[in-house]
């Protein structure tokens, strides 16, 4: 069985601007101890999917529909203390800055004990020996120590790492990882990648790791959800979805890397900006910048097509398999 | 560093010696002590001894001169009324006005913050709205209108409280203090109470402001994607944040309560320096308002600068502010 | 921005607005100045003159923004009550059962009397009882509604002109002048008001011109510390430069630039001044130091009444204490929901 179950997911914010769809429809599912990689640009909505797992959206924003479906239970019939006690416990969540995320007034320590015992009456002695194991496994040396001290006296990666240590504390099913790599050096970045992945397999738990940085995912997921503009364009397993994307938003993300064996092939960017989610466009959302698009992407929003081998797009005129990067 | 806290200590100086000049001429100002001093059927011979007892024969930058001369060794005259020394008398009333006014900011923080918290928690609903118009009232209540109406509640109608007065007083560190006698913290209650009452509409505020600037931090969304309840997040991750800038506002507003006790030591027959101060006032007892007020400032400067010192080691940001300008 | 403009222009219709806000106000200073001094036109004609103005004035300032003044009930109550007192106190001559300052209309025998209880000929009933000359408490609150009022309105109109003269000027001045009048301004608001205000009161002595003396020395720091922080920033502004470049008169930058841009913020600060400098007056009243016996403002007829509270008399102090929470908590309620209209940065 799957550990999450997303169906058409629609979280809408209630703007004096009017209604933004952030999430427009999105599914996906993922099994115990798979990686998904969750891609897009900033405002395309896939930070917001991330919150409205957790219920952690703020107003005005609010999931207006779908089902989120987490080990076959439905997070919206939830009460607000059952919610309280998955959250943490059996779904964690990893931010993106780590300089904000830590509360910069309580020692480390006071935020890792009751982040355990919020959920299990344990002795804050026992708390406190499974969050310097916790620690220890995070890679920060001398933790007993460390426990005593302030986020101020963390490097930003240390910091991270500790946040990392929080999510991982109650052993969750399903961890939700927004970005966190973003704010650090390009060699912690790395490092933290490797060990998340591995501590991931190690317990089996799933992850959805949200980031705007294909290169990022390339090594860490199994199967990767590109997103744009509220909806997921393209999806499939990574390595399927790199060597032959279908969509021309994802084959503009890959154009856009400074790819390995692609040397000396010139870099492509993707034309305009991100599009203004107050006010879309009729049809295809990314018809304004695709080269591709015709009088159809204009009129109507694509749906999805299967392709098979878990792969979809949601596109009129996909690239055909095995034509370059346009 | 040290240049910018010398920087701060002669400022300090400075404005010890501008309330000198003005205290002294503003009180001179106020009436012929002389008349009230010597009874109307004094000999021509008592009321020149009396004179030039107190200097009144000189002129007046004499009468200055002497005062900041005496004023540095701690001199400030001898009350007309009392016959002790103006300065003695005030730091023997002085106990009574402190203990009354570190009860009122303790109220006003055990009123104030749970309230602000809420407030801001519930911002945009009716509690949030609520509490911030009760605070509107708060700041509108006459300090000595909600002492009375507290003393006709309590003590005229309910009997439960005694109306006016100190009651017992207990000797602790060679002062008299009501604090620690449960006879003595009855009578403090009210008019701690009442001094408060500003001060806890104040720290309401301010408790709102910060919870709402809380609320929207990463950290808060951080605790709740742990499972934290709310009560904890608010009480515990909140409130450590908000309670630093409010700390460092109260300590300012310790000075500011020590002059509205004023007015409610007046209400209250509380025998504070602020009660003699306005009978000091109503007598034209100079030497006692002079002391008064060039104890308070000084009070007022050490506040002040001790803040000032505090806020310089804690931000780095004020640091360097200070060295460049 | 647009005050310097003198192209007239009959399709504008802010236009017409600023002119009626300019009459108003004119006529609103113009009556202010007979009702004070007594002469000129009729009291109780100068008094509607007043009041209409004032209503103009208020309706200017708010135009295009009545709906989010009025965001619930609050401010509906708040505008309502401040209205009410407002109107009871310019006209507390016609509406008072009684002269309480003509010694003729007193009795004696009519002293200390209870609410509801009628005179010794039976000719008036004193709905709100009587203090121990036999005065009408109703009456003495009415026109000590009208002196708080007076007294604190004057006092805070005085000091914000104050104000911003010196604030404009240092910010206008600079260098050391600024420094200097910055460091005063400084020093003043290192102390608490109340304490000042004593200390003038203990050296003047009691009386109304006192009492507004004092507290426009202890207002006018206030202002002229925010017209200073709002005209320099303005002043760095490039439209600033611009003027200067096309060499318009300094006198015209100030009162057709800076000015304007100053007032917004003024407005919301001068009307919970109002509120605060009444409290403040109050207390100096209170203690005895404030405005003298014969025209009582409600702090000194709660005073009046205090030593006959403790014995069950509680109406002398108890119901001009109501009138005064009353009139300061309706302007700080207005002047909160000014702050929240006027300034969209501040709110929320």
């Amino acid at each position: 069985m799957s550990v999450l179950d997303i169906r058409d997911l629609q979280t809408h914010f209630f703007t004096d601007a009017g209604v933004v769809k952030a999430v427009d429809g999105v599914s996906f599912s993922l099994a115990a101890g798979e990686v998904l990689g969750l891609v897009g640009e900033s405002g395309s909505g896939k930070s917001v999917t991330g919150f409205s797992i957790l219920r952690l959206v703020d107003p005005p924003g609010q999931v207006v529909g779908g089902q989120i479906l987490f080990q076959g239970q439905d997070l919206a019939q939830l009460s607000n203390r059952e919610m309280r006690s998955l959250r943490g416990n059996r779904i964690a969540m990893i931010f993106q800055d780590p300089m904000m995320t830590l509360n910069p007034v309580l020692r480390i320590e006071t935020q890792m004990v009751e982040a355990v015992r919020a959920h299990e009456r344990i002795s804050h002695a026992a708390a406190r020996d499974r969050a310097i194991t916790t620690l220890a496994k995070v890679g920060i040396p001398s933790p007993a120590e460390r426990l005593a001290a302030y986020p101020h006296q963390f490097s930003g990666g240390m910091r991270q790492r500790v946040a990392i240590a929080i999510a991982l504390l109650n052993g969750p099913d399903l961890i939700v990882a927004d970005e966190p790599t973003t704010a650090l050096d390009v060699t912690i970045q790395s490092q933290i990648l490797a060990e998340v992945q591995e501590l991931a397999r190690e317990t089996g738990t799933a992850l959805i790791w949200i980031t705007h940085d294909l290169a990022v995912v390339a090594g860490l997921a199994d199967k990767i959800s590109v997103m744009y503009a509220g909806k997921i364009v393209e999806s499939g397993p990574t390595g399927q979805v790199l060597r032959a994307p279908r969509h021309p938003y994802t084959a503009g993300l890959l154009g856009s890397i400074p790819g390995h064996g692609r040397r000396g092939e010139r870099l492509t960017q993707i034309p305009g900006m991100a599009p203004n989610m107050a006010r879309l466009p009729m049809g295809c959302a990314f018809a304004p910048r695709c080269a591709l698009a015709g009088d159809l992407c204009r009129k109507t929003a694509p749906g999805v097509s299967d392709i098979g081998g878990g792969q979809g797009y949601r596109c009129h005129y996909p690239i055909a398999t095995g034509e370059g990067v346009p | 560093m040290l240049v910018f806290l010398l920087r701060r200590l002669a400022q300090s100086v400075f404005v010890l010696i501008a309330m000198m000049v003005v205290v002294f001429f503003g009180v001179y100002m106020i009436g012929n002590p002389v008349d009230i001093l010597i009874s109307p059927d004094a000999t021509p011979a008592e009321i020149e001894e009396t004179m030039a007892r107190f200097g009144f024969d000189q002129p007046v930058y004499i009468q200055f001169l002497k005062f900041v001369g005496n004023a540095l060794q701690g001199d400030l005259g001898r009350s007309f009324v009392h016959g002790e020394p103006a300065v003695q008398l005030i730091l023997s009333y002085m106990p009574a006005t402190l203990e009354l006014a570190l009860l009122g900011l303790v109220f006003s923080v055990a009123i104030g913050v749970p309230l602000g918290v809420y407030a801001g928690y519930k911002a945009d609903r009716w509690q949030g709205r609520a509490i911030m118009t009760g605070s509107i009232f708060g700041f509108s209540l006459p300090n000595f209108w909600v002492g009375m109406l507290l003393i006709l509640i309590f003590a005229v109608e309910l009997r439960w409280l005694p109306s006016t007065g100190r009651g017992e007083t207990v000797a602790f560190l060679g002062m008299r203090l009501s604090i620690f006698s449960s006879d003595g913290l009855q009578y403090m209650l009210l008019p701690a109470l009442t001094l408060a009452l500003y001060k806890a509409s104040l720290v309401t505020r301010l408790a709102r402001a910060g919870t709402q600037e809380a609320l929207m931090q990463d950290y808060v969304k951080f605790a709740r994607a742990k499972g934290l309840s709310e009560t904890r997040i608010l009480f515990v991750h909140v409130l450590k944040n908000i309670m630093i800038p409010i700390i460092t506002v109260l300590g300012l507003e310790l000075g500011s309560m020590i002059a509205f006790a004023v007015v409610t030591e007046t209400v209250f027959a509380w025998p504070g320096m602020g009660k003699l101060l306005i009978d000091s006032i109503t007598t034209l007892d100079r030497p006692v308002i002079v002391a008064y007020l060039m104890l308070t400032v000084l009070i007022f400067i050490i506040i002040n600068f001790a803040v000032d010192v505090i806020y310089t080691l804690l931000d780095p940001r004020v640091r360097v502010r200070g060295e460049g300008v | 921005m647009s005050a310097d403009i003198q192209i007239p222009d009959e399709n504008d219709p802010g236009r017409l607005w600023r002119l009626a806000s300019r009459l108003s106000a004119i006529a609103v200073l113009a009556a202010l100045l007979m009702l004070l001094s007594g002469t000129g036109l009729p009291p109780l004609m100068a008094r509607f003159i007043l009041l209409i103005g004032l209503i103009i004035l208020a309706a200017v300032l708010l135009r295009g923004k009545y709906a989010k003044f009025f965001s619930g009930p609050a401010a509906y109550v708040a505008t309502a009550s401040l209205l009410v007192l407002v109107v009871l106190a310019i006209f507390a001559a016609e509406l008072s059962p009684q002269n309480p300052y003509d010694l003729r209309q007193l009795d004696i025998m009519d002293g200390r009397q209870p609410p509801g209880s009628t005179n010794f000929d039976k000719t008036m009933t004193f709905h709100l009882g009587t203090d121990e000359q036999g005065r009408d408490i109703l009456s003495g609150i009415l026109y000590g509604l009208r002196v708080s009022l007076s007294v604190s309105l004057v006092a805070t109109l005085m000091a914000m002109v104050i104000g911003v003269v010196v604030g404009i000027y240092a910010a206008w001045a600079g260098g050391r002048i600024e420094a200097i009048l910055m460091r005063i301004v400084d020093f003043q608001l290192s102390f608490p008001s109340i304490l000042v205000a004593l200390m003038l009161m203990a050296a003047f002595g009691r009386g109304l011109d006192k009492i507004v003396i004092a507290l426009i020395i202890v207002q006018w720091a206030y202002y002229a510390r925010t017209v200073r922080g709002t005209a320099l920033s303005e002043t760095r502004k490039e439209y600033i430069d611009a003027a200067r470049g096309l060499g318009l008169p300094a006198w015209r930058i100030v009162f057709g630039h800076l000015l304007p841009n100053c007032i917004p913020p003024l407005i919301v600060i001068s009307t919970v001044q109002v509120a605060n400098t009444i409290v403040l007056e109050s207390s100096l009243s209170f203690l005895g130091v404030g405005v003298p016996i014969t025209q009582p403002s409600l702090g000194l007829l709660i005073a009046n009444g205090y030593g006959y509270m403790l014995s069950g008399q509680y109406w002398m102090s108890m119901y001009p204490g109501i009138a005064l929470l009353a009139i300061v908590a309706a302007i700080n309620m207005v002047g909160d929901r000014l702050r929240d209209t006027l300034n969209p940065r501040l709110s929320r």
